[in-house]
């Protein structure tokens, strides 16, 4: 990317505010300063109003809400199935979602959900920028929180940094303190929250608090809890910065059509303090006011260009905007933009905007196809799944007139929400019979009923007699079926004829 | 030998010894290292206080907090009775046909019969329950001392030839050994055995044997050979041989007249245990 920008400008007196994020700094100084670490420099980012803070705020309680809500939402489900409507229950290994259930087997499912989700991400980026990052990731949506919160007990920029720096006093001791309370409690609902995917939600949270709740749901809401406080409270944009490998991926993903937050400097420089009776001319409209730092949560500033700290949240352009109103300058000098346009314009020639590039058209069409794969396998998930394991000691058993039996254990799967009852025939050299332990008689064909939603192994004797023998290896199939349904699963009758005395 | 001087370089004393003109320097050990360290020894002392540490005479420091892996073997067997409480208790009362055609309880008893026949039986007859020469083959629809439920069931309980006083008993004579019949008869004898299964003899010998069958064998294996279960009399007539088929085993056999023992089982398990193991081999042999 080539971004230029003329720091030729006249200097002028300027709000005592930059970047303040270890790397953004270490990039602007040629002096790296002693040692390889730096301490981490506190960021009180502004409250800003504006559209994207609008949005910003709706995201935040649309993605709270799912968060803590779904696991209340319940779904009735026949028998004594759960009746939760999202839930991964891992003592039934079951995942259930609404209408759709999966198994262990179906694991592909959330792979193909896993793939899709990365799909979306790269072709949201290619597109748009770094949205996911800005207004949706968890860390965003709750170190937003987080922060609201801290204005809450502290105030706004300026207060928080008088009371960082004033000594201690009581003041200070329950404006912390509170702080603090609120952060853990949150953290203690978010942890809390996320146990109740995994349980039934009202019975987990009655004996969560009386202890009778099961130690992973104690161990993963005091371990979320933490992590929540932590990541949210105390570390913030450094989690993005040095933890999230998502800022290193994005470089491929983005180019210079992509739209992201961009510094317009093409009307902005060259910047400079602008005082109410000058004109505009021969100068930018960037006052240099240093509110798009201020506000800007990853402490950097959006006037060097693109990167890596930057989270595409638009705060910066909220920011800028309500300066331009006061200095009665058009709005948009910082915006969602694109390098290539910025550029075109810096060169006196119009803006152009790509949405269709090589890459978003490889992005939405790996989408769709994923897409469609994951619809089309969801549609014709069978409802049944057989498996066939042959006995291995003994793997044929001689009878006292020289007929031989072979042993299979069979396993039915129910994927129904009711019980069912599958005949299971044995497809092989005639005059085979079946039978099973429990079961008197001996038949051709057998009635296996299997509750709803469960698997049931069955014990099957097959017995050749001894004119049906021609073979040492007999190629046989187990067809196990309902009325509307069937599968056949191929195994081998051992009959050790070459083993004959 | 050694002289301690600072190095040049770095200003840092020497440990004074020198190997090919290479000296070395004297640090500190790494600050987080030592603290690992004493760390690690704290730990340990804490260890030695709550947990059994250190050996006596004729015992050892048992730690504050009473750990102790046999008595966890004693809690976790007592959880294990506990878990199978319900189960372990229907099959106590029910009966070895309902234990068979109740499909939960059948699949139980096949569970506990499994790991019970791997601990026990399987010495014999092997993991897969087909046994070996002079071992009965538990796969197969053939039985000695037949193959019901009950029959099986009884045969565990009381044993073959067992110190049971109510144990299966039956004797093959040493024919040969104990000379009952000489070796010409017991010649015959084979052919006529390996023709009662069917399978090509001396004519001239069976017809020989005739008589000798008729006066010593008959009691037991019946005219036509084919057995007494009740007496633990082999079928002569089948393709199974429990010491073999062939004419030199048959021989062997009548001359020997072999007989193992299966001890009686009844005091080593309780009855929930033996009914299990009378479901499993039930199920595993076709279920007679």
């Amino acid at each position: 990317m080539t971004v230029v920008i003329d720091r030729t400008r006249a200097s002028a007196p300027k709000h005592e505010a930059g970047p303040v994020s270890a790397a953004a700094r270490a990039r602007k100084s040629a002096d790296p300063g002693g040692g390889l670490y730096k301490p981490r420099a506190p960021i009180y980012p502004k409250l800003v109003h504006g559209r994207w803070r609008a949005i910003k705020w709706a995201v935040m309680i649309v993605t709270l809400a799912i968060y803590y809500i779904t696991p209340w939402i319940r779904w009735d489900r026949p028998g004594v199935l759960p009746d939760q409507a999202v839930l991964v229950d891992f003592a039934g290994r079951r995942f259930y979602f609404f209408d759709i259930q999966l198994w262990p087997q179906e694991v592909h499912f959330i792979t193909g959900l896993l793939v899709a989700s990365a799909l979306a991400l790269f072709l949201v980026t290619a597109l748009f920028g770094r949205l996911w990052c800005g207004y949706a990731c968890p860390q965003t949506v709750w170190t937003d929180l987080f922060i609201y919160v801290e204005r809450l007990f502290e105030g706004d920029r300026n207060a928080r940094m008088r009371l960082d720096a004033a000594p201690w006093s009581l003041n200070k001791a329950w404006r912390k303190v509170g702080k603090h309370a609120v952060w853990l409690g949150i953290a203690f609902a978010t942890g809390g929250a996320w146990i109740f995917y995994f349980h039934d939600a009202p019975s987990l949270l009655r004996d969560f608090w009386i202890g009778q709740g099961p130690v992973t749901g104690y161990v993963f809401c005091v371990l979320l809890t933490f992590t929540t406080y932590v990541f949210a409270g105390t570390m913030r944009e450094q989690v993005c910065i040095y933890m999230c490998p998502w800022p290193r991926i994005q470089g491929a993903m983005l180019d210079t059509n992509s739209l992201q937050v961009t510094y317009r400097y093409d009307r902005g420089e060259p910047r400079g303090a602008h005082k109410k009776s000058a004109g505009w001319e021969g100068r930018g409209d960037c006052v240099d006011c240093n509110q798009c730092v201020t506000a800007c949560p990853m402490g950097i500033d959006i006037r060097d260009g693109a990167q890596l700290e930057c989270i595409n949240c638009g705060l910066c352009i909220d920011a800028c905007d309500e300066i331009m109103l006061k200095v009665e300058r058009p709005i948009g000098l910082i915006a969602y933009d694109t390098d290539a346009a910025v550029e075109a314009r810096a060169a006196g020639k119009p803006g152009v905007y790509r949405l269709i590039r090589s890459r978003t058209v490889f992005y939405a069409v790996a989408l769709a196809i994923v897409g469609g794969l994951m619809a089309w396998g969801l549609s014709i998930r069978p409802t049944m799944d057989l498996h066939v394991l042959h006995d291995r000691n003994p793997v044929f058993v001689r009878l006292h007139d020289g007929a031989v039996r072979n042993g299979y254990t069979i396993k039915i799967a129910n994927r129904t929400f009711q019980a069912q009852t599958y005949t299971v025939a044995f497809d092989g050299p005639a005059g085979a019979i079946l039978k099973t332990p429990g079961d008197r008689g001996s038949r051709d064909i057998l009635q296996v009923e299997v509750p709803a939603n469960e698997v049931r192994a069955v014990r099957i004797f097959v017995t050749l007699p001894p004119d049906a023998i021609s073979a040492t290896n007999l190629a046989a199939a187990f067809v196990v079926a309902t009325p509307g349904d069937e599968i056949r699963v191929k195994t081998t009758f051992l009959s050790g004829a070459a083993n004959a005395p | 030998m050694s002289k301690r001087e600072a190095d040049e370089v770095t200003g840092v004393e020497t440990t004074g010894h020198e190997w090919d003109g290479i000296r070395e320097l004297d640090n500190p050990l790494p600050r987080w290292w030592l603290y690992m360290f004493w760390a690690g020894v704290v730990v340990a002392i804490v260890y030695w206080v709550l947990m059994p540490a250190w050996p006596g005479a004729r015992s050892y420091t048992q730690g504050i907090l009473g750990q102790s892996d046999r008595a966890d073997v004693a809690v976790a067997l007592n959880d294990l009775k506990t878990v199978r409480g319900a189960q372990a208790a229907r099959l106590k009362t029910a009966s070895l046909e309902e234990i068979e055609r109740d499909p939960e309880l059948q699949a139980y008893a096949q569970a506990v019969g499994q790991s019970v026949f791997g601990d026990n039986c399987a010495t014999c007859h092997g993991t897969g329950g087909v046994g070996a020469k002079g071992y009965a083959n538990l796969r197969d629809d053939v039985w000695l001392w037949g193959g019901s439920l009950e029959d099986i069931h009884r045969t565990i309980e009381v044993g073959i030839r067992a110190d049971h006083p109510q144990t299966r008993f039956s004797q093959m004579p040493a024919f040969g050994r104990d000379q009952m019949l000489s070796a010409v008869e017991i010649s015959d004898l084979t052919e006529y055995v390996v023709a009662l299964s069917g399978r090509p003899a001396n004519a001239a010998a069976v017809r020989r044997a005739e008589p000798v069958y008729q006066a010593q064998c008959v009691a037991c294996h019946g005219p036509a050979g084919v057995g007494d279960q009740k007496q633990g009399a082999p079928n002569l007539t089948d393709q199974e041989w429990l010491y073999g088929s062939t004419r030199a085993d048959i021989h062997a056999q009548i001359w020997n007249g072999r007989a193992g023992v299966m001890p009686s089982w009844k005091n080593r398990f309780d009855p929930e245990t033996l009914k299990a193991l009378a479901v499993y081999i039930h199920a595993n042999a076709g279920g007679q």
